[in-house]
């Protein structure tokens, strides 16, 4: 026996299977008190908060990563792993675990709990759903439960108002039967080691008769998930219902967010004029209007497109549907290399990557949630469309092709289509680069039974991706765009300057300097420098294009001075340059936050702008070949 | 490449004969609506997972021996994956995989 201080907060741990309503629980007990961030180094989300007891004891609870066992498989899982043990640093080890479990899928979760009892922390199974159990005929004998696996056995409704209330109460007494009267807690022990698969049946084995002995099942599964699934996973309907549901998150992500998009840009164009108005023409002028107002509106102007996709998203993993779905598209998705959850966020990235990367998270292998993030940047996303529109109706003549199609048409859908093949082979040959000696893993998951999802439970899912959204990838949006103001301003031209401001600035002289680098791909130094300011947004280019030749006027007055300064070559080379170019800071902030660290934002920076170059150099080449130089 | 060829095997056998309920069955080569029970988890040769690993990931969602089984649905392309009952819960995986479960 060894003590352990418990003077101040109680920590408690959340354990639990994937899917055993941890989460809600979570958020019943702790409301809006949470707080999200990221374990250092790693990917893993890392969920507190704080609640008090009816005693009056401040708990700190941890919301661990959702588990099988304690054997750790992913990096959530050592997360998990670690902290029941102790073993993470800069994380105290908790006094107290509180075992979440599904009461209509209690057998994986009971080899859970009798695993957990080795490590000799006090435990608490906490039975969840018990009002969803009962309704569908399962019995309980819970004195027998709690005797039987040697833990103390609560039940709770997390969803239901009022349904942790037992949780609350009985948490006190077993803090109290587990303190000593000088404030220490017991604690037994740490058995624990990794099980072999010969413990892991025993364990079961002894799980099984402890159900046995002390729940009644209905005997027959939920018939409301059943008779849902046999439309939902039929092989011809329920991909027609996913394809469905697929057709109205896209447009949706990419029609409805758009009133909400204009709104937040007009709004910062209106900031934007006010600065004008009553700035002083100048450098701070140019900083607020040019730096500050545009980055700030850079950052927000995603923020509807996100809530969107992630509205869709929590909803449907309440529902229980997105395992479905990840069964649906699996083998689709796995002929690239990519897991069948990668569906969502790639379809999101043709409206905007920067959701579709952070909806990434669904996928709980690290590797291909990479792989994944890595590759999303290549569907063409919505930003692009300004560019391809504005170069297709200046350079490619609207004639017919096969009597049925428009060439301007088919060369948009040739530029989505690339993007496409781009992203799968990238994918494909990730998987052998990158994980060459970790082959894949296995395709395995639970299809919980549906459920409907809470409104409160999505409400605070939203709040906490658009926190986690505006201070960590914001953060740096922001910063990229002041330095891309900076490198587009300074230096200042000099007094009776006559060629527009930009031509003077470091941008300029970047665009100078990569000059001979780009000239093999048939860019200009006017097309350098408007590639800088691109980076802030890929259709800012447009505009940059538009002051670089001094080209008064809209879209159409900037196409058709291109269309005369250019070759078609050059045109045709710039088109498939932005196929593939890692032309959008934002997406590189996003990154960058989603993986934890800068090497991943590096590979894909390195091998868009590989793939870029030598997309443009063979069009250009190609095209000057066949005389369109 | 492994995984085609397995269920492209798989579909020439399914298809001359509907499958008799016989003892130890590979879990991955029964058809939706089988019922049965679990007999032995034989992951030996398995190649993508350390020795044991398979076996171990198999027993943590419920494949014990003696588990009651049902094929609930197929995925629509070659079949694959699929949807098993194990008991209570509902476990989505692949053939490739369920070809170490042996049922009967």
């Amino acid at each position: 026996m060894t003590t352990a201080s418990s003077a101040g907060p109680l920590h408690l741990a959340l354990v639990g299977n994937p899917n055993c309503g941890k989460t809600s629980l979570f958020n019943a007990l702790t409301g809006s008190k949470q707080k999200v961030a990221n374990y250092p180094g790693v990917t893993v989300e890392r969920k507190s908060g704080t609640f008090k007891t009816p005693a009056g004891r401040t708990v700190h609870l941890l919301d661990l990563p959702g588990t099988y066992s304690l054997r750790a498989r992913s990096p959530d899982e050592q997360i998990t792993r670690d902290a029941v043990l102790g073993r993470l640093p800069g994380e105290t080890q908790p006094d107290m675990l509180l075992c979440v479990a599904d009461s209509t899928n209690l057998r994986i979760a009971l080899r859970l709990v009798l695993e957990l009892k080795k490590v000799g922390r006090p435990l608490i199974l906490a039975l969840n759903m018990i009002d969803i159990a009962k309704h569908r005929g399962f019995a309980f004998d819970l004195d027998r439960l709690s005797d039987e696996l040697g833990v103390p056995v609560v039940t709770s409704a997390a969803v239901r108002r009022g349904g942790v209330e037992d949780l609350l109460a009985r948490m006190d007494a077993m803090v109290d039967a587990s303190t000593a009267p000088d404030g220490t807690t017991t604690t037994a022990a740490n058995t624990w080691t990794t099980p072999s698969a010969h413990e892991l049946r025993a364990t079961q084995r002894e799980a099984d008769r402890i159900l046995r002995a002390c729940v009644t099942t209905p005997g027959r599964p939920d018939t409301l998930t059943g008779r849902l699934d046999t439309v939902l996973l039929h092989p011809v309907a329920g991909i027609v219902i996913l394809l469905v549901i697929l057709f109205v998150m896209f447009q949706a992500v990419f029609t409805w967010a758009a009133p909400a998009m204009d709104l937040i840009e007009a709004a910062f164009d209106a900031l934007g004029g006010l600065v004008e108005a009553y700035v002083p023409a100048g450098l701070l002028q140019s900083f607020l209007k040019d730096g500050v107002i545009a980055g700030v509106g850079g950052v927000l102007v995603f923020l509807p497109q996100i809530l969107i996709l992630f509205f869709f998203i929590l909803v449907l993993e309440d529902l229980g549907y997105l395992a479905r779905a990840a069964f649906l598209m699996d083998r689709v998705m796995g002929s690239a290399g990519l897991h069948g959850r990668a569906f969502i966020p790639l379809l999101s990235s043709f409206a905007c990557a920067i959701p579709g990367i952070m909806a990434t998270r669904v996928i709980d292998s690290r590797r291909d949630r990479l792989t994944t993030i890595l590759v999303a940047p290549l569907m063409t996303c919505s930003a692009r469309i300004p560019v391809y529109v504005l170069l297709i109706s200046a350079f490619v003549p609207s004639r017919p092709v096969l009597g049925l199609f428009d060439l301007q048409g088919v060369v948009m859908f040739s530029l989505y289509a690339v993007g496409i093949l781009g992203a799968l082979t990238v994918a494909f040959v990730a998987k052998r680069v990158f994980w060459r000696d970790q082959p894949s893993e296995p395709f395995m998951l639970e299809l919980p039974d549906y459920k409907l999802p809470r409104p409160k439970s999505v409400a605070l899912g939203l709040v906490t991706r658009a926190k986690a959204f505006l201070e960590r990838a914001g953060t740096i949006i922001f910063a990229m765009a002041v330095l891309i103001w900076f490198l587009a301003s300074f230096p200042q031209p000099p007094e009776g300057a006559t060629e527009p401001a930009i031509t003077y600035s470091l941008a300029s002289m970047i665009g100078h300097a990569l000059a001979p680098l780009t000239a093999p791909i048939g860019f200009n130094w006017q097309i350098n420098v408007a590639l800088v300011p691109g980076m802030a947004a890929r259709e800012v280019a447009v505009a940059a294009l538009g002051t670089v030749y001094s080209i008064g006027g809209g879209d159409t007055q900037i196409g058709e001075a291109l269309a005369q300064s250019w070759s078609l070559a050059t045109a045709l080379a710039l088109l498939a340059w932005y196929i593939f170019a890692p032309q959008c800071a934002a997406t590189l902030a996003v990154i960058k936050r989603e993986t934890g660290g800068w090497r991943w934002v590096a590979v894909t920076f390195g091998y868009m702008l590989t793939l870029a170059y030598a997309a443009a150099f063979v069009t250009y080449n190609t095209a000057v070949a066949l005389g369109a130089g | 490449m492994s995984v085609l060829s397995l269920s492209g095997a798989t579909h020439g056998l399914l298809s001359s004969v509907s499958l008799p309920a016989g003892p130890q069955t590979p879990l991955g080569k029964a058809r939706r609506g089988f019922c049965g029970h679990v007999d032995a988890i034989s992951a030996d040769g398995y190649p993508d997972l350390p020795a044991g690993e398979l076996e171990s990931r198999l027993i943590e969602l419920g494949f014990v021996e003696g588990a009651r089984i049902e094929i609930l649905h197929e995925g629509a392309f070659g079949r694959d994956p699929i949807a098993v009952r194990v008991n209570e819960a509902t476990i989505a995986l692949r053939r490739r995989e369920a070809m170490a479960i042996l049922v009967s």
